[in-house]
């Protein structure tokens, strides 16, 4: 597929890096030629340097052969003006990254009007992901299948817990709990489960349930599962706003530090049952004084990962707090990865993937459709949920019959308002939803985990 | 630095030069000449060290700048090293050196021969002559890129070593695409030459090794007298297409996706300009010497053609006109062809950027204050570009001053010597007097053969590909 990304920031240049290891033809516009150099220098795809939103500079990066083009730089209303003359100028679908509140409420007018394929929403998007694990503070990570009857939820094993020392298949039959265990991380190391997997305290688990077994296990393993009473949260950007938006009448009380003083009285003025201090969150006095002891829960929100982490270590050295960090340079995560943090959010990541997911949908037009797709392990695993269509080859035969690749895990399948949890005599039939967990990169259709 | 993948890389480039050596032993087989035992058993030698090389897959595939100008360098080395091996087989050439100097002439689409007698040799080895011109015309690696997947991204290092030109920039996304829309352009102005040849008389034979030796640029001629008994048609269909080999090939590309104006760039104005006014002064120069004004013309066009195009096929003893004459074709072998063609020189745009910087530097003389920018084609050259031009004139003018000074050993008159350096370092083929188009190169002694074969290869790929295999870091790892 013929893809125009325009703009190299960090989000452009993760989809064309993805995208290209796809496949797909890519070409990337920008008005800094530095930035476009680079990243042709890094991956084999063509870059035009130039506005995006001049028809002359579309047309040299071939607008008129594009299937799709992506506006992802900082600005919003350049990536609108971009799919806008896209639009005009080549047959082709368009993405935009729209961040700022003020046209994200307008989210679906935009789409609409303007004829836009999507409208991405990276720190609402980020919000979102906040906002469920301040729920389950338990999880490091919740993503959700299947508009949230499926989750799949990260957690690290804690010191003691009673599965440290067994291995997967005694723990199914023990706790009796309908999950599945999908992948574990262990240092550096990342794969997906077995049965004869044993568990050790720290280990990163990811598994698949329905929200009320998950619940049920970790009631059972000695996690508390109830929601967060009280959340501090630093900065007061964008994601703060979606997340005060979120959170609001959900029973979670926010205390915001922010040091911008209009900010602050703007969100006050928002939001009257948010708590907003004016202080510098970098002062801990501040901190220990708005009562970070107490709290169930940090959300470090600024605008510099730096800051972010800094803070985050700081609050888990104050208390037994669960901590949430934002940050925006994906390049570093496998050394983020090996710090006390608890759950880390990348903005930037979020938005790639949901693009990725979309272009996978787009490339697909036979059997069935990625309808949502997420990493769970950067680069190694990631799950993906299909709908089946009719005549697909996996239908009507036993799961034990048919012959996976390795690396594949049928994670759940959704038939109706019921979740199974799949066994070996379990059946696929046309118009589940299946999720499916896979070692293999670049799933396009169902039929693809079969050898 | 990834030596396993440098040497995998080579070993895949001689498994491919051993399949070029079916086209030479095709032709043996048609014609029953006995070389083609010779053939046979340098293809085999060929295929033998590839197959050793091709042991052990690289752990790694990644590729820089570094590796990427390592593996060009060594691989035209190699290539020309076992491309020498049917001149010594066979016994065409007395020795190694003189081999290696035929294929490197070859490759480097030089066309620079110490073979006196071209029409006394077998069909074969005229054969592997024009097609190494092919082969080397668009480039050896290039051309395996197009069909093995090697290293996706990091092939653009690669590509930017071989091809010639200030800046190298893809067609489509994946290299790999872009050297196959090249290869094909290639491919098909080739089919269409020998096509026009064959209208026009020639054989088949005669036909194929002429539109090989143009494609690339050459300049290895079939017969004693390179293109001088050809009919007058003959003679223009080869003027008309040394041009179009040398420009640039993505204006084809350009042209064939109707964006024109982008096709039609200062680059090819620039050379037509040149091309035209080359071939008015010469007319000019030399009209007495021929018998009609038209005779002139096609002999100062198909001269200048030829020059410019740095092919060096000849129609008449141009080492014979008079002094400036002589002067504008040597200036117009500096020029060279537009980059991105398979010609050699300096190449145009650089002399654009050149011209430019020396207008820009100047202005900025008279208003010192005054911000200057070099543009081409209504868009900024990015000051790297700038730069690299400049380094690649200074590396350009000290290889050739120490290339004439070793060849001024040998004592022969200054033209000589001088033209036969800018002959080969601009891959032309034929010099001036003692070198002209109705002589040769087997005179020299074998040191003076080698700072040629090395000037023959520099030139071909840009110089710094060479340089930095003799240069100490690049072989320290740090």
């Amino acid at each position: 597929m013929n893809i125009i990304i325009v703009g190299c920031g960090r989000v452009g240049q993760t989809l064309a890096a993805q995208l290209n290891e796809e496949g797909n033809n890519i070409t990337v516009v920008d008005v800094s030629a530095e930035s476009v150099n680079d990243l042709v220098s890094r991956h084999d795809i063509m870059g035009v340097v130039g506005n995006g939103a001049t028809h002359t500079v579309l047309q040299e990066a071939g607008i008129g052969s594009a299937d799709l083009m992506i506006a992802v730089t900082g600005s919003d209303e350049l990536n609108l003006l971009c799919c806008l003359i896209a639009k005009k100028e080549g047959n082709c679908q368009t993405i935009a990254k729209v961040k700022n509140p003020v046209f994200s409420a307008e989210a679906p007018y935009l789409k609409d009007e303007l004829g836009l394929a999507m409208v991405i929403n990276p720190e609402h998007a980020a919000a979102s992901e906040i906002a469920r694990v301040l729920r389950f503070p338990s999880a490091i990570k919740i993503e959700t299948f299947a508009k949230g009857r499926v989750e799949l939820l990260k957690f690290r094993i804690p010191e003691g817990s009673r599965i440290i020392g067994m291995s997967v298949k005694e723990v199914m039959i023990k706790l009796g709990c309908d999950i599945l265990f999908c992948t574990a991380e262990r240092g550096s190391e990342a794969h997906i489960v077995h049965g004869d997997f044993v568990f050790e305290s720290k280990d990163v688990i990811s598994i698949i349930a329905s929200p009320k077994s998950a619940s049920e296990f970790f009631a059972k393993i000695g996690y508390k599962s109830h929601s967060v009473k009280k959340a501090m949260i630093v900065g007061a950007g964008d994601t703060t706003h979606y997340l005060c938006d979120i959170l609001q009448k959900s029973g979670i009380s926010l205390k915001i530090v922010e040091k911008d003083e209009d900010i602050c009285s703007d969100i006050a003025d928002k939001w009257d049952d948010v708590a907003v201090i004016h202080g510098d969150a970098n002062d801990k006095e501040i901190l220990l004084e708005e009562g970070l002891e107490d709290m169930g829960a940090f959300v470090a929100l600024t605008g510099l990962d730096e800051e972010n982490i800094l803070l985050s270590l700081y609050a888990k050295s104050v208390g037994d707090v669960k901590i949430i960090t934002r940050i925006n340079r994906v390049d570093y995560d496998d050394v983020i990865k090996h710090l006390d943090l608890d759950t880390t959010v990348y903005p930037k990541a979020i938005t790639a993937d949901m693009i990725v997911r979309y272009v996978r949908a787009m490339k697909n037009t036979m059997g069935s459709n990625v309808e949502t797709l997420y990493n769970v392990i950067k680069g190694k695993v990631e799950a993906s949920e299909f709908i089946v269509r009719e005549n697909s080859p996996i239908t009507g035969v036993p799961l034990a019959e048919l012959k996976f690749k390795d690396n594949v895990l049928i994670a759940a399948i959704l038939r109706g308002k019921k979740v199974i949890i799949p066994r070996g005599y379990d059946v696929i039939c046309p118009g589940d939803n299946v999720v499916i967990v896979s070692g293999t990169m670049a799933l396009h259709d169902i039929c693809d985990v079969l050898r | 630095m990834n030596l396993r993948m440098i040497k995998y890389t080579l070993g895949w480039l001689l498994m491919f030069e051993a399949g070029f050596f079916l086209v030479p032993i095709i032709t043996a087989a048609a014609y029953r000449e006995r070389e083609i035992i010779h053939f046979a058993l340098a293809m085999a030698i060929c295929a033998a060290v590839a197959a050793l090389m091709l042991i052990g897959k690289p752990k790694t595939r990644t590729m820089y700048a570094r590796e990427g100008f390592i593996i060009v360098a060594l691989s035209w080395i190699l290539l020309s090293i076992f491309g020498s091996l049917p001149f010594m087989f066979t016994g065409v050439t007395t020795s190694f050196v003189d081999a290696l100097f035929e294929t490197v002439s070859g490759f480097t689409t030089t066309g620079a021969s110490i073979l006196p007698a071209v029409e006394d040799l077998p069909r074969c080895i005229l054969m592997w002559r024009s097609f190494t011109h092919w082969v080397g015309g668009m480039g050896v690696l290039v051309f395996m890129m197009a069909f093995l997947p090697l290293g996706g991204a990091k092939n653009m290092h690669i590509m930017k070593a071989e091809s010639p030109g200030p800046s190298v920039s893809k067609l489509v996304p994946h290299v790999r695409t872009t050297a196959l829309i090249l290869y094909s352009i290639y491919f098909i102005l080739t089919v269409i030459q020998f096509i026009l040849l064959l209208c026009g008389g020639m054989s088949v034979f005669e036909a194929l090794n002429t539109a090989f030796a143009t494609a690339g640029t050459g300049g290895f001629g079939v017969k004693n007298d390179s293109m001088a008994s050809y009919s007058s048609y003959l003679q223009i269909v080869v003027t008309v297409f040394m041009l179009l080999f040398s420009l640039n090939f993505s204006a084809y590309y350009l042209a064939f996706k109707c964006r024109f104006k982008d096709a039609f760039n200062s680059e090819i104005r620039a050379f037509l300009c040149i091309v035209a006014v080359a071939i008015a002064l010469v007319t000019f120069n030399i009209r007495d010497m021929f018998s009609t004004v038209g005779e002139a013309l096609k002999h100062s066009a198909f001269t200048v053609a030829s020059l410019i195009s740095t092919t060096g096929f000849s129609t008449t003893d141009f080492a014979a006109w008079p002094a400036f004459a002589i002067t504008v074709m040597l200036l117009v072998m500096f020029v060279g062809a537009c980059a991105g063609s398979t010609g050699g020189g300096i190449k145009v745009s650089r002399i654009i950027i050149l011209f430019k910087g020396v207008i820009k530097e100047i202005k900025s003389l008279l208003h010192p204050r005054r911000v200057n920018k070099i543009t081409m084609d209504s868009r900024p050259v990015e000051p790297d570009v700038v730069r690299g031009v400049n380094s690649y004139i200074v590396f350009y003018v000290l290889l050739f001053a120490s290339s004439v000074l070793i060849l001024s050993v040998e004592n022969y008159d200054f033209l000589t010597t001088f033209s036969a350096v800018t002959a080969t370092i601009n891959n032309v083929g034929p010099g001036m007097s003692m070198v002209g188009p109705m002589c040769n190169f087997v005179f020299l002694s074998p040191l003076s053969k080698m700072v040629l074969i090395f000037d023959m290869l520099a030139g071909r790929l840009e110089l710094f590909p060479m340089l930095l295999l003799f240069a100490p870091s690049t072989w320290k790892n740090k």
